[in-house]
């Protein structure tokens, strides 16, 4: 029974772009221990709320903004893992998504670099180093975040500890926080203004079963402040490599003012005035491609409890050759502002999130089919919707629905022929 | 049209604006710049002299980038292109010819003790043109259209020549910067009377916020999208008078607000954000529209 009143709510992630929000809907602040409606928690929260020992049972009318196990998406290896299973499923259905090309890579999924669990994987590792020796690789700790723990290496003997059979090793933790993946380092990536920059785009995911997401039109680009360089002298200077603002911040040449961002339009209206507009179109038709084929490599795994939702930061990198490529997932996209238009746009994210999220701001019912009308969207357009797609069929003409993701026609051009394309929109 | 290479075409094309695929190559067109071996040659020799030797104007440069464009949130990204150019720029003495139809003269420098003795005068800088403050935000919208930088550098030298030289030197030109003043007031007392009256009243001199803008030709005013199509028109028409138009039909879009302020800093805060303006439309209403 839902009982008419504000929405009472929690978080333990002091913003104001959040708090702001809430108060603005006439919600009530109440403390954990009291009942409440909305929770907007930390990663670490959510794990002691779906714990098996601390064993806590949300009601109909609690909504909290994770998955519980949102992990398989945002933890590096596991992301890695769900879609290296994916799409060995995909190949043994004999999917056309699924199709190699000529040297044994995958046509349509083969957008995360390539990567390893070390030490797990030490000796596969170091086959596939050993295939380019000069090639530069990037370890990146798992269960880290903001850029921190992440090095560059060009030589195996850098990561000599993590190799399983090293006896110097004092390393044999089974904890998984120092459990370390390393991934080909994307070293021609796109340059604008000879600088390096990647994609921090947000995904609304409201359902994983069907599978319901919205993608926020106002992504941004997050430049480096130095020139980038191939050059193996300047491996250990992250303000060429990493993109972080966290990093950058740093930096000598941090300005406070755009705070090194640039919005995706900017990145549409460059590549639309340089490279053209088909490239372009079929750029941003891949990423979106890419994020979807994501989500659904975990949905599986997903524990789709009907009291969440999750908004995700996914962090894209383009290489010159205008290929998109997945680097990672965030659960918890940084809700800090470095900038007054920063401000304002991670304000309108949560607004637009909580409005898709929490129907009419009242109190929710998780029974709620998850079907917000268009009106209510904002900024965020629907990038894939499980159930709209199976309900069309296949012949319809998808590309007259407007607000699609222009995906559609992405697949078209990868449509070689092949019957029946599950429907990507 | 780029099939045809034929530039008078391109110039009418631009008239209605350009598609952003086509854009670069649409400009290139009209500009003549073609990028040849020998352009690309004549950059790296200008890039060489850069290295070789420093001039006083360089600080002016950097100075200027870091206080504009860095700032900029559209151009912030081309900084390293900016500097680059520029620094080519001011080393380039075949700008001077461009001194053949401009009513301004390039200032000169004489060897030390020689002060006065023609024949120990050089032109300084080399280009004969002192760069000033937002003289980047000229180059900045190009570096969205032309990545490769002596094609960057080739366009930018030729709108100079061609058009950006007038907004900054006194002519009786048409498309000149006085000419460009005296249109905007003329139109906007044309058409709005009462607002330009009031403007003046209450000490918000209508061209002291408009000046600005023309001087940049909107570079740094408008979001780029939009200012490229206004330069769409300035290469379309051959002329830099859309300039004042614009500047009137800004004046003109936010006419109510302004007649309600009583300050210059009232009203230059009412026009201090062009960012949202779209640029085919304002002008539309302003040139077409027959209520007043």
């Amino acid at each position: 029974k839902i009982m008419a009143g504000k929405v009472k709510w929690v978080t333990d992630i002091e913003k104001s772009v959040l708090i702001n929000n809430f108060e603005k809907r006439g919600w009530i602040q109440v403390a954990e221990n009291e009942d409440w409606n909305f929770y907007w928690m930390s990663v670490q929260t959510i794990r002691n709320v779906f714990s098996v020992e601390t064993g806590y049972r949300l009601s109909d009318d609690q909504i909290v903004n994770h998955f519980p196990n949102h992990y398989e998406l945002t933890r590096k290896d596991l992301m890695v893992k769900n879609i290296k299973r994916y799409r060995k499923e995909l190949e043994k259905e004999g999917s056309p998504l699924a199709e190699k090309d000529e040297n044994g890579k995958y046509i349509y999924l083969d957008f995360v670099p390539v990567t390893f669990m070390l030490p797990a994987d030490y000796n596969l590792f170091v086959e596939e180093f050993r295939k380019n020796p000069s090639s530069t690789w990037i370890m990146k700790p798992c269960g880290k975040a903001q850029g921190k723990g992440i090095f560059l290496i060009n030589k195996l003997s850098q990561i000599k500890k993590w190799s399983r059979d090293s006896k110097t090793s004092s390393f044999v933790s089974q904890s998984s926080k120092e459990a370390y993946v390393i991934s080909l380092y994307i070293n021609n990536p796109l340059l604008i203004g000879g600088k390096k920059f990647d994609l921090r785009l947000y995904v609304l995911v409201s359902t994983y079963r069907p599978l319901r997401c919205y993608m926020y039109k106002l992504g941004f680009c997050r430049f480096c402040t130095v020139k980038y360089t191939p050059s193996t002298s300047e491996l250990d200077n992250m303000f060429v490599h990493l993109t972080n603002v966290a990093i950058q911040k740093h930096g000598d040449d941090y300005n406070h003012i755009h705070g090194g961002k640039w919005t995706v339009s900017n990145l549409r209206l460059y590549l639309e005035s340089t490279r053209g507009k088909e490239v372009t179109n079929k750029l941003f038709d891949e990423i979106h491609w890419i994020i979807v084929q994501s989500l659904k490599a975990v949905a599986p795994v997903m524990n789709n409890d009907k009291h969440c939702f999750e908004c995700y930061g996914y962090d894209i990198i383009i290489d010159d050759k205008l290929k998109p490529w997945l680097i990672e997932v965030n659960a918890s996209p940084s809700l800090t502002s470095s900038t007054a238009n920063d401000r304002i746009l991670k304000y309108n994210l949560i607004n637009d999130t909580l409005n898709i999220a929490v129907p009419n701001g009242e109190i929710p019912d998780c029974k709620w089919n998850k079907s917000p009308p268009k009106e209510v969207l904002g900024n965020y357009e629907v990038l894939y919707d499980e159930e709209m797609a199976q309900s069309d069929g296949p012949d319809r003409d998808l590309r007259s629905r407007p607000g699609q993701s222009t995906g559609v026609k992405g697949n078209r051009a990868r449509d070689s022929g092949k019957p029946v394309l599950t429907t990507w929109k | 049209v780029l099939a045809e290479q034929d530039s008078a075409a391109a110039q009418q094309y631009v008239r209605q604006g350009c598609p952003t695929a086509l854009r670069a190559d649409l400009w290139a067109l009209i500009l003549n710049i073609s990028n040849q071996p020998e352009d690309i040659l004549y950059y790296e020799q200008l890039k060489s002299n850069v290295i070789q030797h420093d001039l006083l104007v360089d600080s002016l440069i950097y100075k200027d980038v870091k206080l504009t464009a860095s700032n900029d949130d559209y151009y912030f990204v081309f900084e390293d292109y900016l500097y680059q150019v520029l620094l080519c720029f001011s080393r380039d003495t075949s700008v001077l010819e461009h001194f053949t139809y401009s009513s301004a003269t390039p200032p000169k420098s004489y060897i030390r003790g020689k002060l006065g003795m023609e024949e120990y005068a050089v032109f300084y800088p080399p280009n004969g043109v002192i760069p000033f403050h937002g003289f980047s935000m000229y180059v900045a919208p190009l570096c969205f259209l032309y990545h490769e930088p002596s094609k960057l550098y080739q366009i930018f030298r030729e709108m100079y020549v061609r058009f950006f030289f007038r907004l900054h030197s006194i002519s009786s030109h048409p498309s000149g910067i006085v000419s460009l003043c005296l249109l905007f007031e003329t139109l906007l007392q044309t058409h709005l009377p009462q607002l330009f009256y009031h403007l003046r009243e209450i000490g918000a001199q209508p061209l002291r916020i408009s000046f600005k803008w023309m001087v940049r030709a909107f570079s740094g005013y408008l979001a780029t999208d939009q200012l490229l199509l206004l330069w769409d028109r300035i290469l379309g028409y051959n002329s830099l008078e859309i300039l004042a138009v614009l500047a009137a039909a800004v004046f003109a879009f936010r006419a109510v607000n302004l007649m309600e302020v009583t300050s210059l800093a009232a009203a230059e805060a009412v026009l201090a954000d062009l960012s949202t303006l779209k640029v085919m439309p304002l002008l539309q209403i302003f040139l077409f529209a027959t209520v007043t």
